[in-house]
């Protein structure tokens, strides 16, 4: 069994604040020059809505991603009526700079210079490619907190397969909602990207899974754009080079979680060492479409299973990396708990970032022009939603859409599973910490109680609580220590490098270089 | 792996990768922070690359506060990471620049007269042609670079003229919210004390200060901690959009909802905070007091009529005013009773501000200890505490709340109903109240409990007769029957909230949290409204309890060395007396916004019989001056320097005869009061500075009014003044002047609105550019400013400014204006023994009662300035502070040790001479920070072990435990730029942070029985001050939200005709920026629309033809405001959403139908006061800065709206 090591990110959605935070961490450090204007490595949407670019779920327009044919290989959807190389030259599934948008600025400096006028002056909306004046029609966070939208919650692509009653309360006060997905790129085990690339510029490495784009070989065939489902790969116009999220490996290689993860105000990220059985991946990116998500489960290996320690070092895992992995706040969620899901796994890219899908407030009924909001519920609950969930707002079907194939069931249980520990504590709290009487939590039954209804130990959920709610910095990043002077020794000698590295003359790469 | 995917192993074959390595690799690392307005006192950590600021990330290394509670860190957010584009970016102000039209007219002024640059500027001042000329330029452009020379000279010489010729207090300065960088905010504050100058509130006039909360608590606000919101069981979210407001917070809420809290979320729009809600409340905006004041109603029926919960019982009781006496007057509510209307009683001292309870035992009325009247004692010190004993009969007191169960008669008391439908004047509910008789030494009084009272005003059914509401479905007030017509959300909504508020409330023992802000406190009766919610707090137990009461979050001013700083700040270390002027006063005054309408009779609703309910906010106000009740300035008609002069003149031969002439002249009509007639030139602010703030832009309701009054600026306002203005106290003159100012300086980094019109704009450092400190009451660390790199192009510090200000003021006029004497006017004070000066309301200059300062009139006080030393006095901390210590909340500290300790740290090398002591050197903004480390109780061990001995003599307590394990511990900057350090326990505060405790406010009151401070020393339900008993206020109740039909503001606009339809314009707070700031940022402009949308609900959108993006107009009598709309379901219908604080620098068209530059979100905003909170002369009712007073409200406002082609600019 030939075992790798993925650095994998976690995102708690439940705690998402849609701040943003993240995006400009990541804009800041490495997509803030020319030809980079558009791109956001990482973005936040607001869903439902259409997200950046506009639509990207819309597979039958982009064309990203696998898909298993009839004899059940993978097969690159984007190549799957006209070849790679007749779409060369024109690639209908590209998308366009106005799905993106139209990157602008203003015209600051007239404050400053404009004479005296009739006018007050203003800083007009300009191009930021061309220099000249526009109309600002489009962004990369348009739809941001439009919940409810006709134009863009209600063209949601994920939204297919909800009733078209549902899809009508979505824009009436009884169950207007919405929740944000932050996304980066996946840093898939079948990234379909690397599998689209003419120029075989695309790689993964091997130390930690990491997809890059290599500056040196990208020749602008721009097939990786069109290939990932995620559109998670941008075209740099100025230096004619695709370029995509490098998961901060700098970053990571100086013992430092990503810039979005770091920033992360909210606190819902998570990053630790997945390890996976690398021989396997052509097989879960074409399971059947039900099995996909238990498939790839499967191929991530338990860290504390004496025979993956043991092929983890026949592949030349360090004791290290096999430790961090064993720390993984990202395999607890995934896989000890079940509690958190990879994002449209039906892509067959076997993505490896992991969301845990948010609860959302009791939908209300309308009578008569009054809002009611006290639903019907069993009484010994705390949290309606507990024995009603089919009342969150969020409709399950739409959570399905996004993170299980369709399958309403894992979202049901995820859900309930974080609303019986809420009560839980709630209950332990009355009990134990507060000074009141003991006998008046209300539920007539101990905290532990309720948590046999989801099938949880104590110690589970005590586990899944701290980790939800109070982990350090050394908690939510576990990162694995990354020998650079390993890797540098391939290349010269560390006690050299101590002293002449960093000399040199940099220079910006260049188009067609 | 697949066969088409490459794994890469060799990292030779890599080496392309150093690409992305060499852009992360970075020179340096340095902590600061963000610095004014955003109240995160967030640590980041600023990355410096080839000597240029790249980015920032946040800093991850704060203490951790109790075990089981998350952390901290990070903080941080998009508006913060933003921050770094400002430095080099096209709208950094890197020069001086002056307007064209004003430089040239100066210079040439110059050039041509004899007597120098004050010569010139006066004949500037004294032409009306050449003046109007500068002034119609204001905002057009055409601005200069210059010197910082002739920068300051400019500055220095309106300055100086302005004193010479109308007094320093007609030059004024406006800056916000301290505690974000205290130096930079204390560099124009010790200025403008320095000088005589006047300082500006903010927090009041922001509408940020709650008034309830000094109305309640005695308190300006206190607050939670964000990592106490994590002790709540039960959260109700008010108003507060804590994602867009308190980002790096906002995890504290998703987190607990993890540990078993429960979570409602109020807000008429599915906001951002909404989706961690299990209930997402819509009520109607405005009304969620009707939610509450229907919770309560629950609240009283279940805890305490059908049942006793022990644990509210005790609380009330010993807490809260519940228990107190109150007589009744006419079948009314009236005062509470007095000790000195005992006979057994009439003997204490200042027996006239001790109330009473009734004791169980005895069977009689008792006085508790820790009455306002305990404070103030002289004679019976030690007494001011929470014990329910009555020192002059030496017994303890087993208090009753009520006397529903043995009263000697039940009295139809009448309780306004202001909100009766369709009544044009209110009406009164008559409801049934057990009272008893007492025999005073007046004889017989009616008296009831405040408890009582509140049962029969919430209109519990108690078996006592008619009157009350039968059941929950009883359309009477306060039923939940009776709010769903305000509120829009159904009874049995209400019903439920309110029984799981109790059993939260009983089984927690308090830990019910009320986060509330802006979208509360934004309101014309916002004090109403955050009362009725303080009420099921108090009903609860759940204030002063870790994880329960009422975290409000607006504009935190918690600038935890408030000790230390104010001696700083406003020149105290030099025996100053600051001018601080409430700004809402001021604004409403200056910028003639009060000559556009008839005043609060038109929207605020007084009980009929009330002889006031007929005059104009503006008369209030001039009596409020009068009376000692809030601080007015220029206060003269004349100088003050002049008045002073006069009285030495007249024979004046000590400060007492300087204030009785003072006294005389305003009796005798010889000096008037410059409130008394407004718009006279000689009662106008001349000078105006303004520094990190966006004085003319967006912290200006009424912005229109401003341009045009102030600054004789284009205004698109086309309001007219009503004829009957029905003005009595004060001259109304025939046209309202145009340009009141003779010069404006903004100090700034940036180019907004206020830079774009003012007369001169300095450059100002960065946050990343300078030294200072960084407080707030979200977490208690103490954070530092650094400078990552020294200050960019020409900026400067703002202390470096104001301090070369004061060395060229020295130059210009040091000798013109020499050695002066100046008299000072103030209010009577929160936290002084004035707090006793007016037990009854009465008019002096109508002959109720004689002038006495201090008592029935303002304060006056006699300073002596000496100019030529202006700058010495600004860069060295004078020796008044050194022998008078620091002060707060009453309690004075002595810190002459200190002091002389840091003068050997820091000596100013100009100091020591002639044997005097060496006095500490604050050149520089470093040089104030430490001096504020050192010298403050919350960040010296030492000095909180004084303050607490302090607090024992007072109070008979003992409180010095609480320091004990703090005692040796001090910070330096150097400290806090290692790590953010906690700050202390200390009395000048009123939580408890010992072993990583989160503060949470009165626990120390009550956990160690450190009385409020106010009237009764407890929480008041029930206010009593007589304005309050006009008001109909005295109890908690609803007021009806001011509609469009009494605001007067759409009149004109729909004589314009095609108007359009009419909405409810709300102005939250943003997503996109911190108020103003970051809000042109280009990563901001992007991540949100380019602009500053007009958010629609979606159906009124279609039906006005307005599709997602279209260009709207939106327009009222104040001005207009042309922006792309965004429309959503989640946007209540009827209302229009601009999230607050636009800018008009940036992508503002020409308005198509006033044809002018559309203005900002403040064009069509207007203040408007509410005159009972100009109370004053009583118990907590006394003015502090900041703190008491009326608030620039501005959520009532209507608008017209409609589509509009795409506008040009």
């Amino acid at each position: 069994m030939r075992v790798r090591a993925q650095m994998s990110m976690l995102f708690h959605l439940d705690k998402c604040i849609g701040c943003h935070t993240c995006s400009v961490a990541c804009k800041n450090l490495w997509t803030d020059r020319d030809g980079a204007e558009y791109m956001w490595w990482n973005n936040v949407e607001t869903r439902p809505g259409t997200g950046y670019p506009t639509g990207w779920e819309d597979q039958d327009h982009y064309r990203g991603g696998w898909r298993r044919d009839r004899k059940g290989r993978l097969r690159l959807t984007l190549h799957s009526r006209a070849g790679g190389v007749a779409r060369a030259f024109y690639n209908p599934s590209l998308p366009e700079l106005d799905d993106y948008y139209d990157p602008f600025t203003f015209r600051y400096g007239d404050l400053f210079n404009s004479p005296h006028s009739e006018h007050q002056p203003t800083a007009v909306p300009v191009s930021k490619i061309t220099g000249r004046p526009m109309e600002i029609r489009t962004g990369p966070n348009w739809d941001d907190d439009l919940s409810g939208s006709d134009i863009f919650a209600a063209n949601d692509p994920s939204l297919d397969g909800v009733s078209e009653t549902v899809r009508h309360q979505l824009q009436e006060i009884e169950r207007v909602v919405f929740n944000y997905l932050p996304r980066i790129c996946n840093h898939c085990l079948n990234p379909a990207c690397a599998g689209a690339c003419p120029s075989g510029a695309i790689y993964k490495r091997a130390e930690d899974g990491v997809v890059l784009v290599n500056e040196d070989k990208c020749r602008a065939w721009r097939m990786c754009v069109s290939a990932c489902p995620y559109k998670k790969v941008y075209y740099n116009w100025s230096t004619g080079k695709s370029e995509k999220c490098i998961l901060c490996f700098p970053r990571l290689e100086a013992g430092e979680a990503p810039a979005c993860a770091h920033s992360c105000v909210g606190r819902i990220r998570y990053m630790g060492v997945l390890l996976y059985g690398a021989d396997r991946i052509e097989a879960v990116a074409s399971s059947p479409t039900d099995e996909l998500i238990s498939a790839q489960l499967d191929v991530i290996l338990d860290p504390h299973d004496p025979a993956v320690i043991d092929a983890c070092r026949a592949s030349g895992l360090d004791d290290g990396w096999i430790a961090a992995a064993q720390r993984s706040p990202v395999y607890r969620f995934v896989k000890e708990w079940h509690l958190a899901l990879p994002l449209h796994a039906e892509y067959r890219t076997v993505a490896m970032m992991f969301y845990v899908p948010p609860l959302s407030p009791v939908m209300s009924t309308v009578d008569d022009g009054l809002v009611d909001l006290a639903i019907e519920h069993d009484d010994d609950d705390d949290f309606e939603l507990l024995s009603r969930i089919e009342h969150a707002r969020l409709p399950l079907e739409y959570l399905a859409n996004l993170f299980s194939c369709g399958d309403p069931a894992p979202i049901r249980r995820i859900l309930r599973t974080m609303l019986a520990i809420r009560a839980y504590k709630r209950r332990q709290g009355m009990e134990a910490g507060f000074g009141a009487d003991p006998a008046s939590n209300g539920s007539g039954e101990g905290a532990a109680a309720v948590l046999d209804r989801v099938g949880l130990s104590e110690e589970e959920a005590e586990a899944i609580y701290h980790l939800t709610t109070q982990p350090t910095l050394a908690e939510r990043f576990v990162l694995p220590p990354y020998h650079r002077e390993v890797a540098m020794e391939t290349i010269n000698d560390p006690l050299q490098s101590k002293g002449a590295i960093g000399f040199g003359s940099r220079n910006a790469p260049k188009r067609g270089g | 792996m697949s066969n088409w995917v490459q794994e890469r192993f060799d990292p030779a074959a890599r080496r392309w990768e150093e690409f992305y390595r060499n852009r992360f690799q970075h020179d340096k690392r340095v902590r600061t922070t963000h610095g004014v307005n955003c109240t995160g006192s967030c640590s980041w950590e600023v990355f410096v690359k080839d000597g240029i600021v790249t980015w920032e990330l946040q800093a991850t290394d704060y203490p951790q506060l109790q075990e089981g509670l998350p952390p901290y860190e990070p903080r941080g957010c998009q508006r913060g990471i933003s921050y770094s584009w400002y430095l080099y970016s096209p709208i950094r102000v890197k020069y001086p620049y002056v307007r064209g039209e004003l430089i040239d007219i100066y210079r040439q002024a110059k050039r041509e007269c004899w007597g120098g640059p004050l010569h010139a500027w006066a004949t500037i001042q004294n032409d009306p042609e050449l003046r109007g000329r500068y002034q119609r330029a204001r905002g057009k452009g055409g601005f200069r670079r210059i010197s910082w020379d002739e920068a300051l000279e400019l500055a220095a010489v309106s300055v100086v003229h302005t004193i010479a010729t109308h007094g320093p207090d007609r030059v004024a300065g406006f800056s916000p919210i301290p505690a974000m960088s205290q130096a930079s905010y204390a560099a124009g504050s010790r200025f403008m004390s320095l000088i005589g100058g006047v300082v500006m509130s903010f927090y009041d006039w922001y509408c940020d200060l709650p008034p309830a909360s000094p109305e309640t608590w005695g308190e300006q606000t206190d607050v939670c901690e964000s990592a106490d919101w994590y002790n709540a069981r039960f959260i109700a979210v008010m108003g507060s959009n804590l994602n867009m407001t308190r980002t790096p917070d906002t995890h504290f809420l998703s987190e607990v909802r993890h540990a078993g809290a429960k979570v409602t979320v109020f807000s008429p729009d599915f906001s951002q905070v909404a989706k961690y809600a299990d209930w997402w409340i819509p009520a109607n905006p405005g009304q969620d007091t009707a939610f509450w004041l229907a919770v309560n109603h629950v609240l009283l029926t279940e805890c305490y009529r059908e049942r006793t919960v022990d644990y509210f019982f005790d609380y009330v009781a010993r807490y809260s005013d519940l228990p107190f006496l109150v007589e009744v007057t006419d079948g009314k509510p009236g005062r509470c009773l007095r000790a000195d209307q005992l006979a057994t009683h009439a003997g204490t001292e200042n027996g006239a501000w001790k109330l009473l309870m009734w004791d169980d035992v005895h069977d009689a009325p008792r006085m508790p200890n820790g009455s306002i009247g305990d404070r103030w004692a002289h004679d019976e010190k030690g007494r001011w505490n929470l014990e329910l004993v009555d020192s002059v009969l030496g017994e303890k007191i087993t208090p009753r709340l009520s006397f529903v169960d043995r009263h000697d008669e039940v009295v139809a008391m009448a309780f306004d109903a202001f909100d009766v439908a369709g009544a044009a004047s209110p009406a009164t509910v008559t409801r049934p109240v057990p009272v008893r008789t007492v025999w005073t030494v007046e004889g017989p009084v009616q008296v009831t409990t405040v408890f009582d009272l509140l049962m029969a005003r919430f209109g519990v059914d108690r078996g006592l007769g008619a009157g009350s509401a039968a059941s929950y479905d009883a359309d009477a007030p306060y039923t939940p029957a009776w709010q769903e017509r305000y509120t829009g959300i159904d009874r049995k909504t209400a019903i439920s909230f309110a029984r799981q508020w109790a059993r939260n409330g009983e089984q927690t023992r308090g830990r019910n949290l009320i986060i509330i802000g802006a979208g509360a406190n934004h309101w014309y009766h916002n004090n109403l409204l955050y009362r009725a919610g303080i009420t099921a707090l108090i009903l609860t137990g759940s204030v002063g309890v870790n994880g329960g009461g009422m975290a409000h979050y607006v504009g935190q001013e918690k600038l935890v060395g408030h000790a230390a700083w104010g001696s700083i700040a406003f020149g105290l270390d030099w025996g100053m007396v600051p001018r601080q002027q409430n700004t809402p006063s001021f604004h409403y005054v200056h910028s003639d916004q009060w000559r556009y309408e008839r005043g609060y009779r038109s929207y605020d609703t007084l009980p009929t019989d009330h002889p006031e309910r007929f005059d104009h906010t503006i008369d209030h106000q001039a009596r409020a001056v009068r009376r000692g009740w809030l601080p007015f300035f220029p206060q003269f008609d004349r100088s003050p320097l002049a008045v002073a002069a006069e009285a030495r003149r007249a024979g004046a031969t000590s400060d007492d005869e300087v204030v009785a002439h003072v006294v005389d002249g305003l009796k005798n009509g010889k000096l008037g009061f410059a409130i008394d007639d407004p718009d006279d030139p000689r009662n106008w602010p001349r000078t105006w500075f303004i520094w990190r703030g966006n004085a003319i832009g967006t912290s200006a309701k009424g912005h229109e009014f401003f341009l045009r009054h102030y600054l004789g600026a284009d205004s698109t306002a086309i309001a007219t003044e009503p004829d009957d203005l029905g003005v009595s106290e004060v001259e109304v003159r025939p046209d309202a002047p145009i340009g009141k100012m003779d010069l404006v300086v903004d100090l700034n980094f940036r180019m907004d609105t206020s830079a774009l019109y003012s007369d001169l704009v300095l450059p100002a450092a960065t946050w990343y550019e300078k030294d200072d400190l960084n407080t707030t009451d979200m977490h208690s660390f103490v954070n530092p400013m650094q400078a990552a790199v020294p200050p960019s192009w020409e900026s400067r510090p703002d202390w470096d400014i104001f301090a070369a200000l004061a060395a060229k003021v020295a130059e210009i006029g040091g000798d013109v204006l020499g050695q002066v004497e100046d008299v000072i006017m103030a209010p009577l004070t929160h936290d002084t023994p004035d707090e006793l000066a007016q037990p009854a309301v009465a008019d002096w200059w109508t002959g109720q009662v004689e002038p006495v300062p201090g008592r029935t009139m303002p304060k006056f006080r006699v300073v002596r300035r000496d100019y030529r030393r202006l700058h010495e006095q600004m860069v060295s901390l004078g020796p008044a502070v050194r022998a008078n210590g620091v002060s707060a909340h009453g309690l004075t500290i002595p810190v002459a040790d200190v002091y002389d300790d840091l003068a050997r740290r820091q000596p100013d090398p100009g100091s020591g001479a002639g044997g005097e002591p060496p006095r500490p050197r604050l050149a520089r903004g470093r040089d104030v920070v430490e001096a504020i480390l050192a010298l403050d109780p919350a960040t010296n061990g030492e000095l909180a072990h004084r303050a607490f001995q302090a607090e024992e003599a007072k109070t008979g307590l003992s409180l010095t435990p609480l320091g004990a394990g703090q005692r040796d511990v001090r910070m330096s900057f150097a400290d806090i730029v290692a790590q953010p350090r906690r700050v202390l326990t200390t009395p000048t505060w009123s939580g408890i942070v010992a072993k990583g405790r989160p503060y949470s406010p009165f626990t120390l009151n009550v956990e160690h029985l450190v009385p409020w401070r106010t009237l009764s020393g407890r929480q008041h339900l029930y206010l009593d001050h007589e304005q309050y008993l006009a008001w109909g206020e005295h109890l908690p109740v609803y007021k009806p939200r001011p509609d469009h039909t009494m605001l007067s503001e759409t009149e004109a606009t729909r004589a314009e005709g095609q108007v359009g339809r009419l909405f409810n314009y709300i102005t939250p707070h943003g997503k996109w920026s911190i108020h103003s700031t970051y809000s042109e940022n280009e990563r901001m402009m992007t991540l949100s629309r380019g602009g500053y949308p007009i958010w629609l609900n979606a159906k009124d959108a279609a039906e006005l033809g307005i599709a997602d993006n279209d260009w709207v107009e939106l327009y009222n009598d104040n001005g207009v405001f042309v922006q792309r709309c965004t429309t959503s379901a989640r946007i209540p219908r009827g209302t229009v959403f601009v999230y607050h604080a636009t800018e008009r620098t940036v992508g503002i068209p020409i308005s198509p139908r006033r044809g002018k530059r559309a203005g900002m979100n403040n064009s069509l905003t207007r203040a408007r006061l509410k005159p009972v909170l100009m109370s004053g002369g009583y118990a907590q009712f006394t003015y502090a800065f900041n703190y008491w007073g009326p608030t620039g409200v501005n959520r009532d406002t209507f608008v017209y709206l409609r589509r509009v082609n795409r506008p040009d600019y």
